[in-house]
């Protein structure tokens, strides 16, 4: 469905981020883009979504298409209308606005009244604490509360993909399996397309199909999600676990790092 | 007692018509976050336009406010294309001196098109106050509080009820998630310059009709600054609380220093209350209420 060739981005004119990032996410699938702090996962999201503008990032080569449509270069709504919807990093919900409100923005791009009726209350029916919370201003909700509102805001422009990214930030493990089981319910239940962006390698590589990892603006490795569980290096950089299964020290990760890239 | 009554009272209707000025400031700077210089000099504009529309070509009034308004929306959409949109994402202070800028050149223009002398905007209401009780009520002050209660109703269900309403407010909290979800910004932003437009053509009318149309018009622009400081720059509900606020203090001002010093307090009065708020609480009594959680 989703499909990036080789896309280069650049920043402030000079700052390669992207060097030549291709993934593809097939229809109805859950797939994980993981990688450290820096490694450009959030530049991936943004890129799809059009908003580099604001950051002064420019696509400079490579396309961005959907189901065979490209949409790089393209106005931001106009790409949410064709079917793109991201959960931004840091949840970034309306904090002047109510719930509801938060909802009805989230449909922007739509026309038909009735329908948007009925999305507002499947995301209440996903979300039954936002349902409690229709009419306090987003920013008095909780983390976790804030986070589910972002997601139903982001379902609410009827989105063939959903793009998010790191749900889990700064919530508490509970909260994540929570968000967690809800995605997987979309993606079962709505056949909702994900393309997730985690820091918590563990958590997205469980309700995942397929795994990318990228490292400075690459990717490095392209797997089942299955397999990427069991790869030694995964286990060693994202999953916090040793061949031995015994505790290792730091020191001894980096130096085998340092050794062995994937690329370079 | 009574001349107390008599002086809220007045203030508050004359605050009615400096809380419809200050909302179209407040409106380009919640989403926009230009502070506009030059809100004084388009209701100055309007102004003009309406007292050369309804003076010698003697055009009904009905079709000089719908002309009017038609094109204050018009030159607001224009304004923010031609002169702010090339200006985003340049500092605060070239703005700033961009509207400035504006406000000369808005000055200038009326003056060459329309000459510096003063007009006179007649409105068709009778001169005779309304008497209830101690309090004398000018029927024109009566009319403008109305407009202006109005305008303030109208836009306060726009930005509640509909759909390109909470747009805009969501673009004033958080313009990079409002592209996401598909807003398109930059219509935003020009939408309220627009809407700055049409509350600049309603200003001209009634403040042109109480003080007479000439380029000292635009000075009631400079008095909207201690009453959206008063209220908080970005609160639309703090522009109509701080402009109430400040029509009664000048009447109480003018009601009671006036006679003590010889007159001329309603004019410094707000800008005293300005300094001593922003002492006090520099965003405003109603300002930006930055939600955090802790």
């Amino acid at each position: 469905m989703l499909r990036l060739n080789n896309v280069e981005v650049v920043y402030d004119r000079t700052i390669l981020v992207l060097r030549g990032v291709s993934l593809d996410v097939p229809t109805g699938r859950i797939v994980a883009l993981l990688g450290s702090n820096g490694a450009g996962k959030s530049t991936t999201l943004k890129t799809i979504s059009g908003i580099l503008a604001p950051e002064r990032g420019e696509v400079t080569a490579g396309t961005v298409e959907l189901d065979g449509v490209r949409i790089d270069h393209r106005e931001p709504a106009d790409i949410v209308k064709h079917g793109v919807a991201q959960v931004m990093e840091g949840r970034r919900t309306f904090q002047l606005l109510t719930t509801e409100e938060n909802l009805i923005a989230g449909a922007h791009t739509r026309r038909d009244k009735a329908r948007i009726e009925q999305d507002k209350d499947l995301v209440y029916e996903y979300f039954p604490r936002l349902a409690e919370r229709r009419g306090v201003k987003g920013g008095y909700l909780s983390g976790g509360e804030q986070q589910m509102l972002a997601i139903g805001r982001g379902l609410m422009s009827s989105p063939r993909i959903l793009l998010l990214d790191e749900p889990s930030l700064g919530l508490a493990p509970m909260l994540v399996e929570e968000i967690f089981e809800i995605v997987q319910r979309l993606n079962r239940d709505q056949g909702m397309t994900v393309l997730l962006v985690e820091q918590n390698a563990a958590m997205a590589l469980t309700i995942a199909q397929h795994g990318y990892i990228m490292e400075n603006g690459r990717i490095v490795l392209d797997e089942d999600a299955e397999v990427l569980r069991n790869n030694e290096d995964i286990k060693e950089f994202y999953l916090g676990l040793s061949e031995a299964g015994g505790r290792r020290s730091y020191r001894d990760v980096k130096h085998y790092r340092r050794r062995k890239r994937w690329l370079s | 007692m009574e001349f107390l009554f008599d002086l809220t009272a007045n203030g508050l209707l004359v605050g009615l018509m400096y809380s419809l000025v200050a909302l179209g400031f407040v409106l380009i700077y919640k989403a926009t976050s230009v502070i506009n210089f030059a809100q004084g000099d388009l209701l100055m504009f309007a102004g003009y336009a309406a007292a050369v529309m309804t003076g010698g070509h003697g055009m009904p009034l009905w079709a000089m406010v719908l002309v009017l308004c038609a094109g204050m929306v018009v030159l607001g959409f224009v304004l923010e294309r031609g002169i702010l949109r090339p200006m985003v994402g340049q500092p605060v202070v070239s703005v700033i001196m961009v509207t400035i800028g504006l406000s000369f050149v808005l000055q200038g223009l009326v003056t060459i098109i329309w000459g510096a002398s003063t007009r006179e905007l007649a409105l068709p209401v009778r001169f005779e106050p309304y008497i209830v009780g101690p309090v004398y009520i000018s029927p024109i002050n009566l009319v403008a509080a109305v407009i202006a209660i109005l305008f303030l109703i109208g836009f306060g269900v726009f930005f509640t009820r509909s759909r390109l309403g909470v747009a805009m407010r969501a673009v004033a909290d958080d313009q990079q998630a409002s592209m996401v979800v598909g807003i398109k910004v930059p219509r935003v932003f020009a939408l309220s310059w627009a809407i700055a437009g049409l509350a600049a053509a309603a200003g001209g009318i009634i403040w042109g009709n109480q003080i007479g149309v000439d380029t000292f018009l635009a000075l009631v622009g400079l008095k909207v600054f201690p009453v959206v400081i008063l209220g908080g720059l970005d609160s639309i509900g703090g522009a109509i609380i701080g402009g109430l606020l400040m029509g009664v203090i000048e009447s109480l001002a003018a009601g009671y220093l006036d006679p003590l010093v010889g007159g001329g307090t309603k004019d410094f009065i707000p800008y005293v209350l300005m300094i001593l708020v922003l002492f006090i609480r520099p965003y405003g009594f109603f300002g930006h209420e930055t939600i955090e959680r802790v």
